[in-house]
């Protein structure tokens, strides 16, 4: 559904997209991660037939997004991270105006209000101004107005950005619809958890992708094992680890537990040698399952490095 | 570091008894909960409410803040989040109640507090065409940082945010996490004993907002006092303790192992593939109250997990799912939603 070779998009000296090569079979959902200016706007982009690439090519619901942009349009919804909704018409108003946009007709448009309407739990406030929407529910009405023309694969750029656990839940469950429904969706976000539950997680940096796979997938290129340790103060055990460990494994606090990752032999024993030197208590030191974001954290940290 | 760095929280200018005092305080800290728990109060605010027009957009609260906490504030968008810090700034005048923020009173000494705080939004009011440098010197003027400190904490906001070697480039051209560590800079420029952070890290990768986060420890570690708005329930676990808002009233408050004990004995996490089936699976048995996907996998919120946990792995096997089900403690994000369904359901009820 989404197919691209050697994608490439340049700014000037900049490479905002480095020979992007990547397929995403119809029905799945996809997610883009990696750090602030990785060119995951970019990737949406250029997917969407927005940007022109420098080099290389994408082809999207069998469309060439550059030769065949406007059927292109027809087929995609792109929901960019500042969507542009109506502040001052109503939640109805804001959905008639992307109908109108879309060019669906008025009997399809009949149709497809209330259902969008009630899936998005937006029926109690289709009078509602939408500049006078809380965030989450503005995310759900633009997600909303980018599916008036039903299409065919969906684009979503930090759809979640700034939105409530309530409203984040709300919108996930409108995801499992579409996909369930057979919609693609490609989302980039910033919330690693929401990765964990895609079929397949591609970590961009600086413009490369530096790997792509399922999310059993891209945690075993995490380099080294992850130990879990429960200290009776975690800020300050954290602190201590990470500068008497520094080059030999990767510490940050997760909650309340200090991640610890590390090739070190005898893992365990190094780590309890050094909170017991500093007198820092601890509960116990167990090896645990990396989530997305040890990887994240661990694999941009040997980049950067 | 030197003795000087360690007392910035004496207020400079001297013009307040009150202020001086907490910030004297603060020296003796060490900034974790139970040191924090006896010392004065950096925020306090008692049935404090605001109305616009007949909209309660904060109705009744009250809560202290302890010098060198980190108090994190949540709550869903339009809960009223951002108009109690407006309040707490000074920028916004209550309509009942009262409250005081490091001893000065928001109501009469607004003009005071403006002095003794630092504030950083989501959106950072940097000049993206000035460079780092020039910014901090800026907000230097802005804060009226004396002549004589200016150079010493201006290395100190270059060093604390990483950015002395690029202190000359063009703010524009940073990441968005690099930003968001000079924006925090330039808040604390004037060493202000408490700050607020209204989503600071809303947008910004993970690895950021892990700098971020450490760049908050130091501050609190020095006895200021941190007061901070997020959506991620992983930095609410940072917090030392949680304020949950929601429509205007405070439903919680606590530290996050208090409010996970006192919300439910436990939900259970369903671990497997293919999450949104494996909701499909199990919303529908008796006796469940929510399922949500989380991470890899799903939470069911119910009034006894223990004793719901074997009808839940009896359907997982019926419908022939490979997926682990156990009780576990809830998360920060099973707090939030539930407390909120808790509330709304008091409130139809009511």
């Amino acid at each position: 559904m989404i197919r691209t070779n050697g994608l490439t998009r340049r700014f000037g000296a900049l490479t905002a997209l480095d020979g992007l090569t990547l397929t995403v079979p119809t029905g799945e959902l996809f997610a883009l991660v990696g750090p602030d200016g990785a060119g995951k706007t970019t990737t949406m982009r250029l997917l969407a037939g927005i940007l022109d690439p420098t080099a290389g090519e994408a082809f999207v619901a069998g469309k060439h997004t550059v030769r065949e942009a406007a059927a292109l349009k027809h087929e995609i919804a792109y929901m960019s991270q500042r969507f542009g909704l109506y502040p001052d018409l109503t939640v109805e108003e804001n959905l008639k105006f992307y109908a109108d946009l879309y060019g669906v007709t008025r009997r399809e448009r009949e149709q497809r209000l209330p259902e969008l309407l009630s899936f998005s739990y937006l029926t109690p406030f289709r009078d509602r101004q939408a500049g006078r929407l809380s965030g989450g529910m503005k995310q759900k009405l633009g997600l909303a107005c980018a599916l008036i023309h039903t299409p065919r694969v969906l684009f979503l750029d930090e759809p979640t950005n700034g939105v409530d656990p309530v409203s984040r839940r709300d919108f996930w469950r409108i995801l499992y619809r579409l996909l369930a429904e057979g919609t693609t969706i490609f989302v980039s976000t910033a919330y690693l958890d929401e990765a964990e539950r895609c079929a397949r997680v591609g970590l961009l940096h600086q413009g490369r992708l530096l790997a792509c796979g399922t999310p059993d997938e891209v945690k075993r290129l995490l380099r080294g094992t992850l130990w879990g340790v429960r200290a009776a103060q975690p800020r300050a055990a954290a602190a201590l680890l990470k500068r008497e460990l520094a080059g030999r494994a990767t510490v940050g606090l997760f909650g309340t537990t200090v991640h610890v990752v590390t090739a070190l032999p005898d893992a365990p024993a190094a780590i309890g040698a050094v909170l017991a030197a500093a007198g820092e208590p601890f509960d116990a030191i167990e090896r645990e399952e990396p989530t997305l974001e040890d990887v994240f954290v661990s694999v941009i940290g040997e980049q950067a490095a | 570091m030197s003795a000087a760095e360690r007392s910035p929280h004496i207020v400079a200018g001297g013009d307040a008894a009150a202020g001086a005092g907490d910030g004297g305080s603060a020296l003796s800290g060490t900034g974790n909960a139970g040191a924090a728990a006896v010392r004065s109060p950096a925020v306090t605010v008692h049935e404090l409410t605001r109305r616009f027009g007949d909209f309660t957009a904060v109705n009744r609260v009250t809560l202290a803040v302890a010098t060198g906490e980190v108090f994190g504030f949540l709550g869903p968008n339009g809960a009223g989040k951002s108009t109690t810090i407006r309040m707490l700034c000074g920028l916004l005048t209550p309509t009942a109640g009262s409250g005081t923020v490091a001893g000065f009173d928001i109501r009469r000494e607004a003009e005071k507090i403006k002095k003794h705080i630092g504030y950083m939004s989501q959106k950072f009011s940097l000049y993206e065409d000035l460079t780092v440098e020039e910014n901090i010197n800026f907000y230097s003027g802005i804060y009226r940082v004396p002549p004589a400190k200016k150079r010493e904490r201006k290395e100190w906001v270059l060093a604390m945010a990483g950015l002395t070697a690029l202190r000359g480039s063009i703010t524009g051209t940073l990441p968005a996490g690099w930003k968001q560590r000079l924006a925090l800079g330039c808040a604390v420029l004037h060493e202000p004993p408490v700050i607020f952070l209204d989503e600071p890290t809303s947008g910004v990768d993970p690895m950021a907002r892990r700098a971020f986060w450490e760049l908050i420890y130091e501050l609190a570690g020095r006895g200021t006092t941190v007061f901070v708005t997020t959506h991620y329930m992983d930095e609410a676990e940072y917090c030392d303790r949680l304020a949950l808002i929601y429509r205007g009233d405070m439903i919680a408050l606590g530290t996050p192992a208090q409010l996970k004990r006192e919300t439910a004995d436990g939900i259970i996490a369903v671990t497997g593939d293919q999450p949104q089936l494996l909701l499909a699976a199990v919303e529908d048995l008796p006796g469940v109250r929510e399922a949500a996907l989380f991470g890899r996998g799903i939470h069911v919120v119910t009034a006894d997990a223990a004793a719901l946990l074997p009808a839940v792995q009896v359907r997982l096997a019926e419908r022939g799912f490979a997926a682990a089900a156990a009780v576990v403690e809830p998360s920060l994000e099973d707090v939030f939603v539930m407390r909120i369904e808790a509330h709304d359901r008091n409130g139809a009820a009511a």
